[in-house]
């Protein structure tokens, strides 16, 4: 009997197990959630996650963040309303204006000088059809960004041009991404090779668009 | 061949796709109103219009511009009573005259986007356009001119 009644002391209630193990879910669950948001945009809706990994994703934006600040992206991604020029990213010349949709301002279009290829010559202005910058309505700005703004930026699907995750993926293959590597004489490419950046940015993405601390 | 309408006439040209427009409107067409000023995009000397929109056509390729529609200087109007026209004679505009034509081409895409534009408006649409005389600030007093010119037209239609 005495045995029996001490056995009994060590087991808790039926009913406090399921409440502690309720509780502790909840927290468990409310931290996760919390540091997901903070860090990253991977599950905003419409994001399909393949596997996240946020150091290896970290790591890979370090690489992509280079690139993305480095003359031949950020010109036409600036903090002003006119776009920037050369390898030293000084204003660009003749007064350029954004406009509302990102191509110009009445006889100052982009495509007034940039053609839909690349302009022979030293220094002289390089092309491709969709020559822009961003619209007036979503400037997604990369100069002045640290990384962990531009990376949050790039991942905020109403910063971003409307991009979703699959959409992001694509956006790397755009042509006129791609237009950074065929800069025309006089300019410095990106710090990666274009096939390296594509690594990059798809393992930052598929790993689950973390932003740096 | 390509195909070309300039001056909403048409054009069959046998030239090198990758030759510049300028050279084409010049040396093919005969239509020598539009200048050679620099050949690398920087005086808009060379400035036209195609489909509307304001290129420098030493940098465009006939190319692009074959099935498009060109303006030259010599169609911006059928009587030179285009508003812009009749400003710069009011106010004796030109000085050498050789960059005014593109000066002008630039302009009518700004009065025509923007009716009743401010010197800043003036300023952003016309910076592509460099002009060696310095007629700048009489440029500017024009396109204000014209812009006046174009609302009363406008009202008496």
């Amino acid at each position: 009997m005495k045995r029996s009644a001490s056995k009994a002391h060590y087991f808790l209630p039926v009913k406090t197990i399921v409440v502690v193990t309720v509780i502790l879910s909840v927290i468990v669950f409310l931290t996760t959630s919390a540091f997901k948001e903070k860090n990253s945009a991977a599950d905003v809706a419409g994001y399909k996650i393949f596997s996240t990994d946020s150091t290896e994703s970290v790591r890979a934006f370090l690489q992509v963040y280079k690139v993305l600040m480095s003359p031949r992206c950020m010109n036409c991604h600036p903090a002003g309303e006119q776009p920037l020029q050369g390898d030293d990213s000084h204003v660009h010349t003749a007064l350029a204006q954004r406009g509302k949709d990102g191509k110009g301002l009445y006889a100052g279009k982009c495509s007034n000088c940039h053609q839909p290829e690349n302009t022979p010559g030293l220094h002289t202005p390089p092309g491709n059809p969709k020559w822009s910058m961003p619209p007036a309505n979503m400037k997604m700005v990369f100069q002045g960004r640290t990384a962990r703004q531009l990376a949050l930026q790039i991942m905020d699907y109403n910063k971003n041009g409307h991009k979703n995750k699959n959409q992001l993926l694509e956006h790397a293959r755009d042509t006129l991404v791609k237009a950074a590597w065929n800069m025309g004489e006089g300019r410095t490419p990106p710090p990666l090779a274009y096939d390296a950046f594509l690594n990059v940015w798809d393992t930052w993405i598929k790993k689950g668009g973390y932003a740096p601390k | 061949m390509i195909k070309l309408t300039i001056n909403q006439k048409a054009y069959e040209v046998d030239v090198n796709p990758d030759m510049p427009l300028l050279w084409v409107i010049r040396d093919v067409i005969g239509l020598v109103g539009t200048k050679y000023g620099c050949g690398v995009a920087q005086c808009g000397a060379c400035t036209v219009h195609l489909n509307g929109e304001a290129v420098f056509s030493c940098v465009t390729k006939v190319k692009r511009a074959e099935g498009g529609k060109i303006t030259t200087i010599e169609g911006l109007s059928e009587k030179n009573d285009h508003p812009l026209q009749k400003a710069w004679i009011e106010l004796d505009v030109p000085q050498c005259g050789y960059c005014q034509s593109g000066q002008l081409m630039s302009a009518a895409v700004l009065l025509r986007d923007n009716p009743n534009p401010n010197d800043e408006d003036i300023d952003a649409a016309m910076a592509g356009n460099i002009c060696r005389c310095g007629t700048y600030l009489r440029i500017r007093k024009a396109i204000h001119l014209a812009a006046e010119i174009q609302r009363k037209e406008g009202n008496n239609k």
